[in-house]
């Protein structure tokens, strides 16, 4: 058992390579459709996937495109001459035996992203390059044999590679967790996890604290989740320190992570890596671009994380609200709709909303298509204001905007549906506050209250809101109660 | 003999028709059968073609510059009708799904394929010799090679039993066997006809060409197949039209190197006559020198198994194509698939071009052929500043005798010395008749221009044509 004391001794470096599937309409060197969901086995290959004699390659701009901005989302700039090489390798889902990336001239250069941790604090981490590349088919194992699905072969990828400036789980997961915001705010990807739009690897290695030279990696691969980034390097800290303890070595080794133990175990070792005879591909001439072709691609990048969070400073929101906003680019672009034009009362109050109500109770097409717009956002954010609903009551028609039954419709008319509208007719409050004075059950409260206990007035303020279903203005309410003591 | 004029014109004035021109076609393939020179013939397909073609020319209808002539295709060009086979065991039951660019604009033209050539498993050879399914004979002297590798090309258009064929050209593969068997052979610029859809050996040096009985035929084909293709992103926008008129007094470079006495006698004495005869036509031939070709084949026998090795790493059995039967694991379905169905040559560039690109040697092997290629480009450019043409035999000697270098890798990669250069460059390069030996065998002169300048170099022959 390795104890947190012995942690300590110890400090790791991680490194980071994601794999990111870019959201084109065809694959990278075919037509075919690049969209794979839920479509029957081999139903999206062209001749080209297929690895057929005489195919070659016809480079899909669009995937550049999507490079270029990806290289924006990086701080990094765009190479201006960029190549395709050629990696070989035998496997029943590669069906040219070449893999086509870009070994020696990739067309991301060295950039940075800061990644939010939950302190408040950013990490930095170095983007080493990215490259791009197209993705291989799938196999499934039966007992004696297996089937080929390529589908996915030809995918269009772009592979973005850290330099080891992650030093914890927690880091690890911030970095993955912001190069997603990155990669779907700039439109480079669908960025769904679930069917592997983003896949990291993650390299471990571990050293005592203090020392030179970092200590031997291992490479987890493919995991598809935030948290399994998180899970798995914290496995691996604890994996590889505890064989250091016992005077072991780790191995140089790529290990696969299983979600169900929540372990990491070994695949395959160094010694049998592969040569994969790296060299230039002659099918595909050299990407060469212009300053002005990259920045008129960039220039179509939207509003970015980073971005969003220097506008909201003004603010000053908690960073937990402004990240939780951010997982959905919809809900941000809409918030800074509203926080442009309206003050930061009105404006706070639409954060919190959407920081606090539950994913699965909003539902974010209705957001991105407008129908939970700005509109009807700041008209509920300035009843509130107005005093016309009380906070709890705004919370419920906010839900309710998202809702089947009201989707559509103004909160303005949903409040009154649900008779959320707060009474502010001094003279029907008046009536309820007399009543509430007049009962026996209040003269002790009215009697502390008159020898200084102003607490109790809440008390007060309690029974009329009742009395009056919660619909009364409490500021009135407590006002009117005031005057008459 | 008949060019491809002559079968349009009969077609046009009703004296032929496309049927009975393939028909014919169809007949001389079979006569001419023991050359071994096709792999199939597509008599049924072509038939149907001819017959179609034959109702629109009744309809007036346009046909096409080509309505009903009969060509050959390598049998590396993905062509319906027959299997494409590349002359190997991998693919000998393939059954292309689509053809090549090259095949689709003949026959746009009403062009009519006829059959498959054999050649060189997966072009890999300079004789027809390395073919699964035996050599091809020369149409000059059935115990001599067709040369390679586009041997079947050659010999189907020397034996009259098309007016043209197509053939493809990485190293010499269309010029040496042009040149073994007397007809004319284009190896374009690098780029101006679409590689979609025909078998890939080596991506950076592979080009399309073609075999005709004279230049206006070859002019007429070239223009016909050369342009940009979508499918394929390294040809050029289309730069061909052959020329009404040569610019005269053309000034030509005869290359030293490629006439040193390791360069056949009776070779040289056509040479040089062939150089009279340019000189006759008011052009200056002077003599120059292009020291680096010395090392133009060691380039190319690095920078081309490398290619190859990566080209051929699709035939897997995976997919298509052969499969070994009986095995127990994956390693074993690659290695015997592979094993089964490629031939010894095959086998040979694999593990060369393997060798020269695994880590630790790719530096030193690839990388500096790569590099000492860009110093023979730049050697030819200089060449280009002065001359307009250079000009080299086709090959060291006439066509060899059949199984007389197979024992020899390198005896036989010679055989390839004055054709690699151009090829590496990215030149165009065409082999025209130049007479033969006094045994009765062909030798052909290479013609070398600057890109994109084939339409001069094909004017140029012409210049000389016939005198």
């Amino acid at each position: 058992m390795v104890t947190d004391e012995i942690l300590n001794k110890y400090d790791m470096t991680i490194g980071i390579e994601c794999h990111v599937q870019l959201a084109t309409a065809t694959k990278l060197f075919s037509g075919a459709d690049n969209d794979a969901r839920d479509k029957s086995p081999n139903s999206v290959v062209s001749p080209i996937d297929f690895g057929l004699p005489g195919m070659l390659p016809v480079l899909n701009r669009e995937a550049v495109n999507l490079a270029i901005k990806a290289g924006k989302a990086l701080n990094a700039p765009i190479a201006r001459v960029s190549r395709f090489d050629r990696k070989h390798y035998f496997y029943p889902d590669l069906p040219k035996g070449y893999q086509t990336t870009q070994m020696y001239n990739p067309i991301i250069l060295a950039g940075y992203i800061d990644a939010p941790l939950e302190d408040g604090t950013n990490v930095r981490v170095r983007i080493h390059h990215a490259h791009m590349e197209e993705d291989a088919g799938k196999l499934t194992h039966y007992g004696d044999y297996s089937l080929v699905d390529l589908n996915r072969a030809g995918t269009p990828l772009i592979e973005i590679v850290s330099d080891p400036d992650i030093h914890s789980a927690a880091q690890a997961k911030a970095y993955a967790t912001e190069l997603h915001h990155l990669m779907t705010y700039a439109g480079v990807t669908r960025g769904d996890l679930y069917h592997g739009n983003m896949r990291f690897d993650v390299n471990v290695s571990v050293a005592p604290k203090g020392a030179n030279e970092l200590g031997t990696r291992a490479e987890v691969k493919n995991l598809n989740s935030f948290r399994s980034v998180e899970k798995a390097a914290e496995y691996e800290f604890r994996r590889q320190v505890a064989m250091l303890e016992k005077g072991e070595k780790v191995v140089q080794e790529t290990r696969g992570w299983d979600d169900a133990k929540q372990t990491t175990s070994s695949q395959r070792s160094k010694e049998d890596a592969q040569d994969y005879r790296y060299m230039p591909d002659a099918d595909i001439p050299p990407i060469i671009l212009t300053d002005q072709e990259i920045a008129d691609i960039q220039e179509t990048v939207p509003i970015l994380p980073p971005e969003y969070r220097e506008k909201w400073q003004a603010l000053q929101l908690d960073s937990s609200v402004v990240n939780t906003v951010l997982n959905n680019a919809p809900v941000a672009v809409t918030l800074e709709a509203i926080n442009d034009r309206y003050d930061a009362e009105v404006t706070k109050r639409v954060f919190n909303w959407f920081s606090s109500a539950s994913a699965d109770d909003m539902n974010i097409t209705a957001v991105e298509s407008g129908l939970v717009g700005p509109r009807r956002l700041v008209e509920l954010s300035q009843m509130v204001g107005d005093n016309k609903l009380s906070s709890t009551g705004a919370k419920e028609i906010f839900l309710a905007l998202f809702n089947e039954d009201s989707i559509g419709k103004m909160p303005e008319d949903i409040a009154r549906e649900k008779n959320l509208l707060q009474v502010s007719d001094e003279g029907a409050i008046a009536a309820i506050v007399d009543e509430v004075l007049a009962d026996p059950t209040s003269a002790k409260a009215i009697e502390d209250i008159k020898n200084g206990n102003d607490k109790v007035i809440g008390f007060l303020v309690g029974q009329v809101m009742k009395k009056s279903q919660g619909k009364a203005n409490p500021a009135l309410a407590q006002k009117l109660i005031r005057e008459r003591i | 003999m008949s060019r491809i004029s002559d079968i349009v014109d009969r077609i046009k004035s009703g004296e032929s028709s496309a049927r009975s021109e393939v028909e014919n076609a169809l007949q001389r393939a079979t006569s001419t059968d023991e050359y071994h020179a096709l792999l199939s013939v597509t008599a049924e397909r072509a038939l149907e073609r001819a017959d179609a073609i034959d109702a629109r020319i009744k309809n007036g209808e346009d046909v096409g510059r080509l309505a009903g002539v009969p060509f050959v295709a390598k049998d590396n060009f993905l062509a319906f009708g027959a299997p494409t086979t590349a002359a190997s065991r991998m693919l000998e039951k393939f059954d292309a799904p689509l053809q090549a660019t090259a095949v689709e604009k003949l026959e746009q033209q009403g062009a009519i394929c006829i059959g498959k050539a054999n050649l060189d498993a997966f072009a890999h050879g300079g004789s027809t010799e390395n073919s699964a399914f035996g050599p091809t004979k020369n149409a000059f002297d059935q115990t001599k090679v067709a040369g390679g590798s586009s041997g079947g090309s050659a010999v189907v258009t020397a034996l009259d039993v098309v007016s043209f064929a197509l053939g493809t050209d990485t190293g010499g593969s269309i010029r040496q066997p042009a040149s073994f068997n007397g007809v004319v052979g284009v190896k374009p610029t690098y780029g101006m006809v679409s590689r979609y859809g025909v078998v890939a050996m080596a991506s950076s040096t592979d080009t399309i060409g073609c075999f005709t009985k004279d230049i206006a035929d070859a002019e007429l084909v070239m223009d016909i197949m050369s342009g940009r293709d979508v499918n394929d992103m390294t040809t050029l926008p289309d730069f061909f039209s052959p020329l009404d008129e040569l610019k005269p007094g053309q000034k030509i470079g005869i290359i030293k190197e490629s006439m040193t006495d390791a360069v056949d006698g009776e070779v040289q004495d056509k040479v040089n006559g062939y150089v009279e005869k340019l000189r006759a036509a008011g052009h200056t031939v002077d003599e120059v020198s292009l020291p680096i070709v010395k090392y133009a084949l060691a380039m190319y026998y690095i920078i081309v198994p490398a290619e190859v090795s990566s080209n051929l790493a699709r035939y897997d059995g995976i997919r298509y194509g052969h499969r070994a039967e009986g095995v127990q694991t994956l390693a074993e379905l690659y290695g015997r698939t592979r094993d089964e169905g490629f031939v010894t040559e095959n086998k040979r560039r694999i593990m060369i071009g393997s060798y020269v690109l695994s880590s630790g040697y790719f530096d030193a092997y690839y990388l500096q052929a790569q590099k000492a290629r860009t110093l023979l480009i730049d050697a030819y450019e200089d060449l280009f500043k002065t001359y307009d043409v250079l000009l080299t035999p086709v090959a060291p000697t006439p066509a060899f005798g059949l199984g007389e270098n197979t024992a020899d890798p390198i005896k036989m990669y010679l055989a390839d010395i004055m054709t690699v250069p151009p090829s590496l460059a990215g030149l165009p390069a065409i082999s025209v008749p130049a007479g033969a030996t006094s045994a009765g065998l062909p030798i052909g002169v290479q013609l070398i221009g600057q890109r994109r300048t084939d339409a001069n170099l094909l004017a140029l022959a012409k210049s000389v044509e016939g005198k």
